[in-house]
């Protein structure tokens, strides 16, 4: 509870700072951007699913059970991110960085998934030069791939930040940041599940 | 892969140019580079550079920053243009000119690409920087150290499109490199990967400047500005970071894929594999028509606030000017087909974005009759300021009208790709932005610097502009009825172009006079600047709160942060109408210093070489430097410095 005194202030609730605030308002400013980034992204891939010039179509080469345990598991990582947030509140660290190691541990496994797949694609001869359909897959689901990465790592740097530093103001605010960036990219898979996948299979 | 080939890639000796212009360009560059470096051994100014500029913090000396470096590339925009119109005054027939066809088609697109996005931009965010926080009584923008990383990114893209002047060789696709000619078949040299990597890290810089401007015009405001009390120049930057927000990330993902078409041999754009290359035109043109009103939006709003103090009257009309300006930051998303109406798209799409490209042009005279209503009864004072912008109106009366003109699809099949099309164009970013932002520098100079510009030098300039840009472009209107397509190297003597070709050449010669002036200008107004001090921070008899400060301003902007109760507070404050806001002095926080910008804008640069040159293990280093010094940031706490309220200048 050593921490607690240090923060009179609660953080992460409605009487926030000024600059937390301005804070969260330009990284929801950067999202909207990302956002902007994967809807061109999905408009390139909506163009272009057609165009499989003489190779596979989606319906060809997706598996759907494996995509569906992909969703799952980011769905989940997305819980214990929640939960995080939650012990975060109370002040928990140990049990903060055990869900935040948790949601670090399932997003390896959903990249990892994901690598497989397409390595798989890539040995059966369906990469990404085989087709501007496959340009465009490989690139939207790849892109939403390196996000997940660079949030896993995020992750682990909170958690050694939290680990030497404790319940800092700034590490707060990085926390309270990363989840938002988190829900976002389930955000953005859901799309790519029903658009890419689901359309692709149908 | 050999060994050589892993560490130099595509690099050799065959990659330094044997074109004796571009040699020239080269030495001249170096030249330059060792001339300030010699300069700052010489005076020992190395610390006092690292410390007071380049990790600095402060947005005022950012915005000086983003001014020198739009500075330099404009004398290399304009030594373009200057090769370009001497090249075609004289390539009729079978004379040869002075430029092979390749070289020219290298200066046409450097020319547009720079002037475009290390000129223009590197201006608008200049001014944007040096001004907005004062304008909206605040000490800083949002988030300081991001705004000196935009900042580098973009010195970072300057550099290496100014690379490809000794190294490689630059795009010969035209400014926005269009596919199939961009793609690797056609242009299999490092060009275009010089040209997309300068864009994509200028461009990030563009984004995350945009992110922070948004956020300090919402959260930065002094207590009691209102969104309708914001002086006009702060609405006209809201609109054009707004439109930043929405569009660059399509440029950035348009140009990333081009990037994998080149890199990896996927195909978005390609003539085979499926690619669709109509699809390239279409995103690109989605950035790059809001990218116009990025760039003329703020010009407006500098014009908003100069008419006004020179006429000593309120601005007529500003809810109007308002919402005109959100008026047009709607329009620009819906127009952006009107660059490709020859592509086939159908009547119908052509005929609705031919009704909305024409629509734009009511709110855009919504601000005309505004400007020309303040004047109207007005104390007008003449000065610099004022030229340019009668100027302005003049010319980019003009140039909307032939934009109305390009805008009905029919006519547009006719004027499409003509040199018609590239007198537009100029008309507008020339004579509707350039003049804007000169305008501007003028007017907030002795805010920035202490000292007023030499108006005599000021006038001169303008003229040289103003004269010049009328007897440069008249002529291109006139033939692109007469036929002449965009970029020709070569033309028959028989059509009777030159003589239109060389008046052209002239005008140049004759803005080229104007800069020259503008530079003297400078330097007069240095030379006397003990006699044009501005001691009262208030030189113009200003009417908004930038001038309620000291000129040049503290690192604080604001000993005591201002309230604000009227639209025009210092006016209404010089006419008894509103109060002085009289709270006591307190402690400052202020940022320090960082050299984290630079340092990940020098790891960006990197990146781009390496990608551009296929030095993978530049590139990973780079990443991975990336990740670690980004890590590292989370761990540091952020520093700040105080200024205690005995070290306060009261005013």
């Amino acid at each position: 509870m050593k921490e607690l005194e240090h923060n009179t202030m609660t953080p992460l609730s409605r009487d926030e700072s000024h600059a937390d605030t301005t804070t969260l308002f330009g990284f929801w400013l950067y999202l909207m951007t990302d956002f902007i980034l994967f809807a061109s992204l999905f408009a390139v891939f909506a163009v272009l699913r057609g165009n499989t010039f003489g190779g596979p179509s989606g319906g060809d080469i997706f598996s759907l059970p494996l995509v569906l345990a992909g969703t799952l598991i980011l769905l989940a990582s997305s819980f214990t991110c929640g939960l995080a947030l939650l012990s975060a509140r109370l002040y928990r660290r140990a049990e903060t960085s055990m869900w935040l190691v948790a949601t670090a541990a399932l997003g390896v496994w959903f990249v990892v998934m994901e690598f497989s797949e397409f390595t798989q694609l890539i040995a059966e001869g369906f990469g990404w030069e085989r087709s501007a359909f496959l340009s465009a897959f490989f690139t939207l689901v790849g892109t939403h791939g390196l996000h997940v990465t660079i949030g896993i790592i995020w992750i682990l740097a909170i958690v050694a930040a939290l680990y030497f530093q404790g319940f800092s103001r700034a590490n707060l605010r990085k926390l309270f940041l990363f989840t938002i960036f988190w829900h976002f990219l389930d955000i953005i898979w859901i799309f790519i599940f029903t658009f890419v996948y689901l359309f692709g299979i149908l | 892969m050999s060994w050589h080939t892993f560490i130099f890639g595509k690099l050799s000796w065959d990659a330094i140019p044997h074109d004796p212009i571009a040699q020239g360009g080269g030495i001249f560059m170096f030249v330059v580079g060792a001339i300030i470096v010699g300069a700052l051994t010489y005076t020992k100014r190395w610390g006092w550079l690292w410390r007071e500029w380049v990790t600095s913090l402060d947005h005022k000396k950012i915005g000086i920053m983003y001014l020198a470096v739009s500075l330099l590339m404009l004398v290399r925009g304009m030594s373009d243009a200057l090769l370009i119109r001497l090249h075609q005054a004289l390539a009729a027939g079978d004379a040869p000119g002075i430029l092979a066809s390749e070289h020219f088609q290298q200066i046409f697109t450097a020319h547009g690409t720079i002037m475009i996005f290390f000129v223009a931009m590197g201006f608008l965010f200049g001014i944007i920087n040096l001004v907005l926080p004062l304008l909206i009584g605040s000490r800083d923008v949002a988030f300081p150290f991001l705004n000196s990383l935009s900042f580098w990114l973009f010195a970072a893209g300057a550099a290496l499109v100014n690379l490809s002047l000794v190294l490689g060789d630059f795009s010969t696709a035209g400014w926005l490199a269009y596919p199939p000619l961009s793609e690797l078949s056609y242009s299999p040299t490092t060009g275009v990967d010089y040209w997309i990597w300068s864009l994509q890290i200028s461009g990030l810089g563009s984004l995350l400047s945009g992110v922070n401007f948004l956020t300090t015009i919402v959260r930065m405001r002094a207590p009691g500005m209102t969104y309708m009390k914001m002086p006009m120049f702060v609405w006209t930057v809201l609109g054009s970071m707004t439109l930043v927000l929405f569009t660059f990330p399509i440029l950035t993902a348009t140009l990333s894929l081009l990037a994998l078409d080149r890199t990896l041999g996927m195909h978005f754009f390609t003539a085979d594999g499926g690619g669709n290359m109509m699809m390239y035109v279409n995103l690109i043109w989605a950035w790059g028509h809001p990218e116009v009103y990025i760039l003329v939006l703020p010009a407006f709003g500098i014009f908003s606030e100069i008419v006004p103090v020179f006429s000593g009257k309120k601005l007529a009309g500003y809810t109007s000017m308002v919402y005109s300006v959100v008026g047009i930051t709607f329009f620009s998303f819906v127009v952006w087909l009107h660059h490709f109406f020859t592509m086939g798209a159908g009547g119908n799409v052509n005929a609705f974005f031919g009704i909305m490209t024409a629509v734009i042009a009511i709110p855009t005279g919504v601000k005309v009759f505004n400007w020309l209503f303040t004047m109207y009864r007005g104390r007008i004072r003449f000065t610099t300021p004022m030229y340019w912008f009668m100027g302005f109106v003049t010319l980019f009366l003009l140039g909307g009208m032939t934009g109305v003109m390009l805008a009905q699809p029919p006519a547009d099949f006719q004027f499409h790709n003509s040199l018609f099309l590239v007198a537009h164009f100029h008309n507008m970013i020339v004579s509707g932005v350039l003049f804007g932002y000169f305008a501007g520098l003028t007017y907030w100079f002795p805010k920035i610097f202490g000292f007023t510009l030499d108006e005599r030098w000021g006038r001169r300039a303008f003229w040289g502009w103003f004269v010049g840009f009328i007897v440069a472009f008249m002529p291109l209107y006139v033939l692109g009825f007469m036929g002449a397509t965009r970029r020709l190297d070569h033309y028959g003597d028989t059509l009777g172009w030159q003589p239109l070709f060389i008046v052209a050449g002239i005008g140049t010669l004759i803005i080229l006079a104007g800069f020259v002036f503008q530079v003297i200008q400078l330097a007069v107004s240095i030379w006397t600047r003990d006699s044009r001090r501005d001691v009262t921070g208030d030189p113009w008899n200003g009417r908004t709160l930038e001038w309620t400060t000291s000129s040049p301003p503290p690192a604080y902007n604001f000993a005591v942060i201002p309230s604000v109760t009227e639209r025009d507070q210092l006016w209404a404050q010089k006419n008894g109408l509103a109060a002085v806001s009289t709270t006591s002095l307190e402690d400052i926080h202020m940022p320090a210093n960082s050299s984290a910008g630079i340092w990940y804008a020098g790891c960006a640069f990197a990146l781009g070489f390496g990608v551009v040159w296929h030095l993978w293990w530049l590139v990973l280093v780079a990443l991975l430097l990336v990740l670690l010094s980004a890590i590292a940031f989370t761990f540091s706490e952020e520093q700040e410095e105080l200024i205690p309220v005995s070290a306060l200048r009261p005013l």
